[in-house]
């Protein structure tokens, strides 16, 4: 099955800058922690200037490759570059900045000394006031860090990322714990930042932020790249539309007869069925049951999101069933 | 600029002299330590008003011992203690820090190793120098206290400097134990090492099995120095 997603969806080619190294180069990295393999041969190519998401259930990896990338940890077996030289010398001259998904805020500093803190580290930053203002957090900017909301520490963090005036921007779960209005906000600066030529790269659990921001999706489960390509690519990979109707008494084998349909649920008196020709199933249940309030919907990124990272999906979960 | 020649020009940065090491930073970690009130009373008011209750007591404050009185005697001790716990909470801090993650995310920022650990032996240096400065000038203030001049300086000088080693102490704590107790960890440490040194109550009046185990505790080396 990953093979053959990968074949499908070759990564998505994108202007080189005149030979000028990629953001990130990771070619057959693993990661093990003791007997546990976390990151299981990833080869992945970031070219400057994309805004990617990387995809996964908790788990699956995202973390450990972020924590790489970041020099934070030391692939077991691979090898790691970014922008051509080692993830601690890009770290050392400001070009990669993160966004952790908690923590990493002193709470006896105020949100101004933080900023001045994070900027006296570097040996270039954007002005402190600056990126407060792009954040939108100048107005608490002399307020304890421990006396701030969660979606104002999270802001304050990205306030810290934006000081180095990194080429690469890593977040993981940027916009937890923020709300509505908060993460629009978010993601606008993110994408303002992004026309500029930064490299974005975010983890992120909500699949509609990576529908809408990225250019690129890869998708990760157990270890392992299972799709790389554009939002509508990755989306095309679960094929077909689902047909939902009301159906009392429903028929399951009937339905599964019919040709293209991969999948039938029944839940009471609702049945939903998977096909790849959903207009052959709609003219069945029409004409031929008595089945009433037919929905016919395209799978979302969800189900894509499902289909290749769930366990039914995987070969190397059984590698995983066999250890236990 | 066009995008190219931005990257290009980032490729080129150069990592930050001495490791990332700047006073401001210093002093915005004295500023941190200073708006921990329980830092503040231990050792800087504390030590003070120690002083104030035993050095000044008149049946003994005036009592010959080395080259000084018993009052100055009981102030070196309690610019000891101050300087101690100073330099111990500020070493100790690296434990707060680990366990909230800040230790992690400076690790994603030019700042080498070394350049943090003498951030933080700075700062501990100079709670230090208020420690010991909050009780000398008490102890100049109140007129009980009296050595030759050149003693109120080396004596000083010492605890001072000597109370660094506890700083690395505070650090060792500090990695040890991640715990947001670590400060009251090191405050009880440090009153238990205070009393087997003689820095609060003079070792002649301990049982001599406490009289003997004295020399081997941290804090009564300091204190033999200074009586020189």
């Amino acid at each position: 099955m990953t093979d053959e997603v990968l074949k499908r969806i070759s990564s998505p080619e994108r202007p080189t800058r005149g030979g000028q190294p990629r953001a990130v180069d990771l070619s057959n990295v693993h990661k093990s922690f003791g007997s546990v393999e976390a990151v299981r041969g990833v080869d992945l190519a970031i070219h400057s200037g994309e805004i990617m998401a990387f995809l996964g259930p908790n788990g699956a990896g995202k973390t450990s490759t972020i924590d790489i990338i970041l020099g934070l940890s030391q692939p077991t077996v691979g090898d790691v570059e970014v922008f051509g030289m080692t993830p601690r010398q890009a770290v050392t001259k400001g070009l990669v900045a993160a966004v952790m998904q908690t923590g990493g805020l002193l709470k006896d500093l105020t949100v101004r000394e933080t900023a001045l803190y994070t900027a006296e580290l570097f040996p270039i930053s954007r002005p402190v006031d600056e990126v407060l203002k792009r954040a939108g957090i100048e107005s608490i900017a002399d307020r304890l860090v421990g006396k701030c909301s969660g979606g104002e520490q999270q802001r304050l963090r990205f306030a810290m990322a934006l000081i180095p005036d990194p080429e690469l921007l890593l977040l993981d779960e940027p916009t937890q714990g923020m709300d509505v209005a908060g993460r629009r906000d978010f993601w606008k600066a993110i994408r303002a930042d992004a026309d500029l030529g930064r490299t974005i790269v975010f983890a992120t659990h909500y699949l509609e932020e990576a529908d809408a921001y990225a250019d690129r999706i890869v998708l990760i489960s157990h270890g392992r790249i299972v799709a790389d390509g554009t939002s509508a690519e990755v989306k095309g990979l679960a094929s077909g539309r689902t047909i939902r109707a009301t159906l009392p008494d429903a028929d399951e084998t009937a339905l599964r007869a019919i040709p293209g349909v991969d999948n039938v649920e029944v839940r009471g008196d609702t049945v939903l069925v998977h096909s790849r020709d959903s207009d052959l199933v709609a003219r069945r249940l029409l004409n031929e049951t008595n089945a009433h309030d037919l929905e016919i919907t395209a799978r979302g990124l969800e189900d894509a999101f499902i289909a290749l990272t769930g366990d039914a999906a995987d070969e190397p979960s059984e590698e995983r069933r066999a250890g236990k | 600029m066009t995008v190219e020649s931005t990257l290009a020009a980032a490729l080129e940065r150069r990592p930050p002299p001495l490791g990332g090491f700047t006073v401001t930073i210093v002093r915005l970690e004295v500023r941190r330590l200073l708006r921990n009130r329980r830092t503040l009373i231990l050792a800087l008011i504390m030590p003070v008003i120690f002083f104030l209750s035993f050095g000044l007591n008149t049946s003994y404050a005036t009592d010959k011992v080395g080259h000084g009185n018993e009052s100055a005697f009981v102030m070196i001790s309690m610019a000891l203690y101050g300087a101690v716990y100073a330099t111990a909470s500020g070493g100790a801090m690296v434990s707060i820090e680990r366990m909230s993650g800040w230790s992690r995310q400076l690790r994603v920022t030019p700042l080498s190793p070394v350049a943090y650990i003498v951030i933080k032996m700075l700062t501990a240096l100079v709670l230090g120098a208020g420690a010991v400065g909050a009780v000398y000038t008490v102890g100049l203030l109140t007129q009980k206290a009296s050595m030759p001049a050149y003693l109120w300086v080396t004596t000083a000088l010492c605890v001072w400097i000597g109370s660094l080693v506890f700083a690395a102490l505070g650090l060792f704590f500090g990695y040890l134990l991640p715990s947001e107790n670590i400060l009251q960890i090191i405050g009880v440490t440090l009153i238990l090492c205070s009393f087997l040194g003689g820095l609060f109550v003079p070792l002649k009046q301990f049982p001599s099995a406490l009289q003997q185990l004295a020399p081997y505790t941290p804090l009564y080396g300091p204190l033999c120095v200074n009586l020189m």
